[in-house]
């Protein structure tokens, strides 16, 4: 096998089939994917039916706590299980740039497998596409997935009303630092992995243990708490009131944010969740979370209120201020 | 414009220092200081350490806050 | 973490308040915080509502960026447009309005232009990219002129013939004098910057105080600073002095940082200097030595920074010298918003107006 991508290895003749069998056979290896037919035949499924699809193009591709493969089925699976549904097959779309090293695809493919495995979910499917050096940023994944639900619990952000609280899973921004760190352009260093982890095993129970209870569910990825916030908070048309002193952040993230004047409410997660849940089960809901390895921070950060649409927080000092969309990224700042 | 976090000293290396706040280390210039030692407290902005914070002020601003918070209780 | 958790204490903060309200008058007292990462603080802080009837506090034109005229937009893009210059800058700058366009909505067309937190990393990348012009855009007050300062230094004392500087640097007291002096916004008390006093010293307000009678303190950026910073002020007020004083005694002293102001003045001369929205106030600025004209982008290149008085209906001026607050700008919410920003005001993270339209509650 070669050490680096080459462009005949996207060109469908015996480069491809050789990457199929010789490397990516290797990592996914299942009796749905292994015939390689065309698709994959997943057989009857018991349930209602949840579909989901993402694309993954972090920059570097190796982080720590997690890597582009893992991310890649991990986001696909989260979003299966914010909506109720166990994933249950997932695709995996390679785009793979000329000259990527070999290395670099089986460590995401290793990510991905290993991810795969904790969540209980089969790749059952998958395409690879070579462009030319200089028109992709390495390696591009793109996963479609598929999952499945009993059909007793649906998201319903019509029926949260004031006196419901607000929980978060866990500790905010450890991923976009983590990535952040990683590109080492800032040149620091910060003991931050990433949160990259599927979270079916610690959502789905609660499912129907709270049924109704549980109102709404959402994982803050791109732009964070506060943009999801905002986007639940829309959906449901109600106000939600956070309490800053209650937000979780790891003092190293808080580190990270001081020195470069960012707003861990803005910065992207890839292994927590928001949920908006009836104010008498919050702690037992809580109870709960903190049971499994990847909520042992879980806290309730707010509540909903009366008023206006729209996220507000109370401040440390006892203020109010509002928390809106983000314009953009946040960038290092001196101001 | 005056975005500048207090960090403590962890190492001196000439005209640098690795600084450390939170658990997050950088190293930052000392072009702008003199004399500092490992375990000091200083003001980094923009790469560069631009004071020392003096640990004494700072608990005299503090028992200062303190004195404040009681007296208002007693209101 | 420590110095900074213990001034976020509430139970402090609400006895601050306490104190703030008692110690008013009957008219809610104008102070003008000058420095953007004041109004920051304050907004993010939530602090604004807990001060309504008590204290009105003015934003002033302490916001680098936001008083960074168009014209120097302008001459960054070109620089890296049509001389093809590797641009390096604070995050601040990045969508920040031109005449036309922004640095950011330029990297969208090619513009090569990457983000550092510190200026000697600018230095470290002109360093590892000899065959490449990099042009630092040097953007701050008189906190950040020694950092600019030292990266100039840095690449002479290395030889980094492919590092520049387009500087935008501004001096806060000679600003603070033409607030003071405008009646229509009669400020009452000025909180000042932290960290510009950790470099020019406390002292450097005697004038504004003696001059104008008008109390001044220094305050750090926490909640607690700032709280304390403005009972300072109620307190003088009460007492009928002007006096500067220093509630930031942890680190601000009242010469400075006399190493950092050598270097400045090693590297920097003063002149005169355009405001955005404030016009041309003399000895306020500071501009690149003869002895460092190599590290001098507008010199190297020839793009001399053009400051024009503007004439359109934003009234980013009027916010900047605290005449008018951000809704009272009829672009304020309408034509000018975070995501299409009208005028500097709005796109900064330090702008008064960017501060009231994210934070205000």
């Amino acid at each position: 096998m070669h050490d680096k991508i080459l462009l005949s290895h996207g060109e469908g003749g015996k480069r491809t089939r050789d990457l199929i069998a010789k490397v990516i056979a290797r990592y996914f290896d299942n009796p749905v994917l292994s015939p390689f037919f065309d698709a994959g035949l997943l057989g009857r499924i018991d349930g209602e039916i949840a579909f989901t699809t993402d694309g993954y193009v972090v920059t570097p591709p190796f982080f720590p706590g997690g890597d582009i493969g893992r991310l890649a089925v991990c986001g696909t699976v989260n979003d299966l299980a914010v909506c109720g549904a166990k994933a249950v097959a997932i695709s995996c779309g390679l785009i793979l740039e000329e000259g990527l090293p070999m290395d670099t695809l089986e460590r995401a493919l290793a990510g991905m497998r290993d991810a795969a495995k904790e969540a209980g979910v089969t790749v059952a499917c998958g395409d690879t596409k070579v462009v030319e050096r200089g028109k992709g940023d390495g390696i591009f994944i793109t996963t479609a997935g598929v999952g499945v639900s009993s059909g007793e619990w649906r998201p319903a952000p019509s029926r949260i009303r004031p006196g419901d609280k607000i929980v978060l899973t866990g500790t905010m921004g450890d991923h976009q630092v983590a990535v952040l760190i990683a590109r080492q352009h800032l040149a620091i260093e910060a003991p931050v992995p990433s949160d990259v982890a599927p979270l079916g095993g610690l959502l789905l129970p609660l499912l129907p243990r709270f049924a109704g209870k549980v109102r709404f569910i959402r994982d803050p990825t791109r732009g964070g708490v506060g943009v999801t916030l905002n986007e639940m908070a829309s959906a449901a048309n109600a106000r939600f009131e956070l309490d800053e002193a209650r937000l979780p952040v790891r003092e190293s993230v808080r580190g990270v944010c001081e020195i470069l004047g960012f707003d861990p409410l803005y910065l992207a997660n890839e292994g927590k969740a928001v949920l908006i849940v009836a104010g008498d089960v919050a702690e037992e809901v809580i109870v709960a979370l903190q049971g499994h390895p990847y909520g042992r921070e879980a806290a309730i950060v707010g509540e909903v209120t009366e008023g206006a649409t729209g996220v507000r927080m109370r401040t440390l000092a006892g203020g109010v201020r509002a928390v809106d969309y983000p314009v953009g990224d946040q960038l290092p700042r001196i101001c | 414009m005056c975005l500048g976090v207090p960090a403590k000293i962890l190492e001196v290396r000439d005209s640098a220092a690795v600084v450390e706040l939170g658990g997050v280390r950088r190293e930052i210039s000392l072009m702008l200081i003199d004399d500092v030692s490992v375990g000091e407290w200083v003001i980094i902005h923009a790469g560069f350490a631009i004071e020392k914070l003096s640990e004494e002020a700072a608990e005299q601003t503090l028992a200062l806050f303190r004195e404040i918070a009681d007296a208002d209780e007693i209101h | 973490m420590k110095y900074i958790d213990d001034f976020r204490d509430p139970a402090t903060a609400r006895a601050l308040i306490a104190r703030i309200r008692r110690d008013a008058g009957d008219a809610p007292v104008r102070l003008m915080e000058v420095c953007g990462t004041h109004t920051v603080a304050i907004a993010r802080g939530g602090l604004r509502p807990l001060l309504t009837g008590a204290v009105t506090m003015l934003s002033g034109p302490g916001c680098p960026v936001c008083v960074t005229p168009d014209g120097y937009i302008d001459a960054a893009i070109a620089l890296g447009m049509e001389r093809g210059v590797l641009l390096a800058s604070f995050g601040d700058m990045l969508r920040v309005p031109g005449k036309s366009s922004s640095l950011e909505k330029e990297k969208g067309k090619g513009l090569d232009i990457r983000v550092v937190y510190s200026p000697l990393d600018a230095v470290a990348l002109a360093a590892a990219t000899p065959d490449r012009e990099v042009v630092f855009l040097g953007v701050g007050f008189e906190t950040t002129a020694p950092a600019i300062g030292g990266s100039i230094k840095t690449a002479s004392v290395r030889g980094v013939e492919n590092f520049s500087v387009l500087s935008s640097v501004r001096t806060i007291p000679e600003a603070m004098g033409v607030l003071a002096a405008d009646p229509d916004v009669r400020i009452e008390g000025f909180l000042c910057p932290a960290h510009v006093s950790v470099v020019i010293g406390t002292d450097a307000y005697l004038p504004v105080a003696e001059r104008h009678r008008i109390p001044c303190v220094v305050a750090g950026f926490e909640p607690l600073d700032i709280l304390m910073g403005i009972s300072m002020l109620l307190r003088q007020r009460k007492e009928g002095v002007a006096r500067v004083e220093n509630e930031y005694s942890r680190v601000a002293t009242s010469s400075g940082n006399r190493k950092a102001q050598e270097l400045v003045r090693e590297v920097f001369v003063p002149c005169d200097t355009g405001w955005r929205g404030i016009g041309v106030i003399p000895g306020s600025g500071l501009r690149i030595a003869d002895a460092y004209a190599a590290f001098d982008a507008e010199r190297k290149f020839g793009v001399p920074v053009l400051f024009a008085q503007e004439g359109t209906a934003c009234r980013c001026g009027d916010v900047l010298k605290g005449k008018i607050s951000p809704p009272e700008c009829p672009l304020f919410g309408k034509a000018c918003v975070p995501e299409e920003p009208y005028g500097p005001c709005m796109v900064s993270s330090e702008g008064s107006c960017a501060a009231y339209y994210k934070y205000g509650a």
